[in-house]
């Protein structure tokens, strides 16, 4: 069989104006499905998650979370400089022993790329809505808040058989020996939102943004608007153990996420200006 | 029921402290090196629970499973594995089984209490289990289930054992077959605390609550060949042709069953290799540094070379026998570690692609975890060699302690007493309730 010989050089250009909203929006919803098929056995699964992230089910975006305020926090992963501020942060607001941690920062290596060499991945409990912790874990130690959503840790309760470590798919828990109980993230619960603070003590210490935290329920919100847009790629990690996570990652590059936040200035960002 | 007032010692086979106190030195030397075995392991995992694990243990925060829970694990499989081949004689009635019946009931608890000493020292708060297990269980969580099916299960083989001495058939009977399905229940259970994890492929699926089912069978198979052959060689009288034709069933059993052991084994590495998540840690099996665990101990001391000896024992060449299946004991061990240990090698980001996951991660058992784990060994080994002396090598049937007016059943082997004015074959009746 012959092809026709189509000469590249010489096309006249159609430019974009030809193209309508809804062929354009089409044609990204098709990019997002192929990359989703491509990286579905993946860790990383490029489709919107925030369809199937909330059992509402629909692959549109929800409008409706289990929670009020349902918290969440969306990392912008290219914002990230892994200057460990978050780390520290966290360490000294919710007395993390040594040995311990409740977030960290993993660096991921590319060879062969043009703008990047390096990218920094903050990974912290994701606060699974269907959380395989929760399950696990015999005495009812750690639970699921039924208006916050945060999974928390009643530590008088925890037994210290450790099944909830090994069932966490983000490697969040530790034991702490002097809680004498398992250590985790609880969204800064017990040391700053319980006592009227908004942001957690790693979302207020991070000075480009990459973490952002708030409330999924709030139009109004960062998280909100981060989320539920159409032509970002937003993500969890291990899609496939179906926890639901409430940490979503995307890329975040300045310039569109400054069309949503109308002109905000990014490159020290303030997120009570929010 | 009114029979006759026989002396307890006699009724249940017992020998007592006597019995010890006459044994010859060699077997004390055993005696006290498992007893000074269990003090020192006891010892050293209070002396951890006092100096806090995370000093002294070589679990992290993600390998937080052990070699005490492995060894925990090893524990109540042959636990389990006992009640259920004992079940099949005195369950199920396969009459060749019955005679193993009071050695594998008895080694069955024995060895649940030993699991629940290595996990003493492996759960952070024991104390608080006890409180809230009770009063705020989930009835989801897997590990619940496994606590208290397990304790159900103990209670079940305490009382079937009882009954057994006794010489009451049908409750002993009715007790085996509870502890039979709470037993099975359980066990399966522990295979779902790790087949429910959803972050942790090399465990995740159905499959290990069915392979723990068999694999159990396989180690009461060889753990009551093995004691009973070393029940044979302390005290030789033990055997008789209603015993020896036992050994040649189990024996049977147990060649069919390491069988089904290696048929699971194969489909594992197979079906292992050809999944992402899996890959990995089956590779490090076949070449890696689980290598030697895999090749040596799991495939060759655990299946293979037992297999073999088992098979040329014909089943009646005792010794042999007791060589092959304490080999496999060790090698069951080493099956029980490759399944805890490996299944948390490959961190949960290492499909992630970034430079903290990328090679496996290691661990290795510490000095208080070796020493704690041998606490609960040491406790078995002590409990065995003090229960063949003082019950007698489990026996009934010698001839020299049946009392009068009691007679040997020919179909179950122990001893029944006649009730006045009865004959053998109504007795026999009576206490098996056939009408």
């Amino acid at each position: 069989m012959k092809f026709p010989k189509i000469n590249f050089d010489n096309m006249k250009n159609e430019g974009t104006s030809s193209v309508t909203p809804q062929e354009r929006r089409k044609f990204l919803k098709l990019g997002l499905a192929v990359a989703g098929v491509y990286a579905g056995g993946k860790i990383l699964s490029l489709t919107s998650i925030v369809g199937t992230a909330h059992a509402s089910g629909g692959s549109s975006i929800v409008k409706k979370y289990p929670y009020n305020p349902h918290y969440s926090m969306v990392i912008r992963q290219s914002l990230c400089i892994d200057c460990e501020k978050c780390v520290e942060s966290c360490n000294k607001t919710n007395h993390v022993p040594e040995y311990g941690y409740r977030t960290r920062i993993l660096t991921k290596k590319y060879s062969g790329t043009l703008d990047k060499q390096v990218e920094f991945i903050p990974v912290l409990c994701n606060h699974c809505n269907d959380a395989p912790c929760v399950r696990a874990c015999p005495t009812r130690a750690t639970f699921k808040d039924p208006i916050t959503g945060i999974v928390r840790m009643e530590s008088k309760k925890c037994i210290g058989c450790k099944t909830c470590i090994l069932a966490c798919p983000y490697d969040a828990r530790y034991f702490s020996a002097e809680r004498r109980a398992v250590d985790k993230c609880d969204f800064c619960w017990e040391e700053r939102l319980s006592k009227g603070e908004t942001q957690t003590g790693c979302s207020s210490a991070c000075p480009t943004g990459a973490r952002t935290f708030g409330n999924l329920t709030d139009p109004e919100n960062i998280v909100y608007k981060l989320v539920h847009q159409l032509e970002e790629q937003v993500w969890v990690l291990r899609p496939a153990d179906d926890t639901k996570p409430n940490i979503f990652y995307m890329k975040g590059n300045m310039r569109s996420v400054d069309n949503i936040l109308n002109g905000q200035k990014f490159k020290y960002f303030d997120p009570d200006k929010v | 029921m009114t029979g006759r007032m026989v002396n307890i010692s006699k009724r249940w086979g017992f020998h007592g402290v006597e019995a010890l106190k006459n044994a010859s030195p060699l077997y004390k030397l055993t005696m006290g090196m498992f007893a000074l075995l269990a003090l020192a392991g006891v010892s050293v995992g209070l002396h951890g629970m006092i100096t806090g694990y995370h000093h002294v243990y070589g679990v992290t925060r993600e390998i937080s499973w052990g070699v005490l829970i492995s060894a925990y694990i090893f524990c109540v499989v042959t636990s389990t594995g006992l009640c259920i081949v004992s079940s099949i004689g005195h369950v199920f009635g396969g009459e060749a089984f019955m005679p193993i019946a009071k050695r594998a009931v008895f080694m069955s608890i024995v060895f649940m209490f030993g699991g629940f000493c290595i996990i003493f020292f492996d759960i952070e708060n024991p104390f608080r289990m006890a409180i809230w297990n009770v009063i705020s269980p989930n009835f989801v969580s897997n590990m619940w289930w496994m606590g208290t099916l397990y304790g159900m299960y103990l209670v079940f083989m305490i009382v079937e054992y009882y009954f057994l001495l006794e010489q009451n058939h049908s409750l002993s009977r009715l007790m085996g077959f509870f502890g039979l399905v709470v037993g099975i229940a359980a066990h399966s259970n522990l295979g779902a605390v790790f087949g429910m994890l959803h972050g942790r492929p090399f465990w995740y699926g159905p499959y290990l609550p069915i392979y723990f089912i068999f694999s159990a069978a396989m180690s009461g198979g060889c753990a009551i060949l093995f004691f009973t052959t070393l029940g044979w060689k302390i005290n030789p009288e033990i055997m008789n042709q209603r015993m020896e034709r036992a050994i040649k069933a189990i024996t049977q059993v147990t060649i069919f069953l390491i069988s089904v052991i290696i048929f699971f084994t194969i489909w594992k590495i197979i079906t292992g290799m050809v999944s992402e998540g899996k890959h990995l840690v089956i590779m490090s099996f076949l070449t890696g540094d689980y290598a030697i665990n895999f090749w040596v101990f799991e495939i060759f001391l655990g299946m293979v070379l037992p297999l073999y000896l088992l098979i040329r024992s014909r089943g009646n060449n005792f010794n042999l026998i007791m060589w092959a299946t304490g080999l496999m004991m060790i090698g069951i061990f080493f099956m029980r570690y490759d399944i805890v240990i490996p299944g948390q090698m490959e961190s949960v980001y290492h499909s992630l692609g970034v430079e903290e996951a990328k090679n496996m991660l290691t661990y290795t058992p510490s000095f208080h975890e070796i020493m704690a784990s041998l606490f609960g060994i040491g406790f078995i080994g002590l409990a065995y060699f003090a229960g063949e002396k003082m019950l007698n090598g489990h026996q009934l049937e010698k001839h020299e302690i049946v009392p009068e007016g009691g007679y040997i059943c020919p179909g179950c082997g122990a001893i029944h007493f006649m009730e006045e004015g009865e004959s053998e074959e109504d007795a026999m009746k009576r206490h098996h309730r056939i009408w």
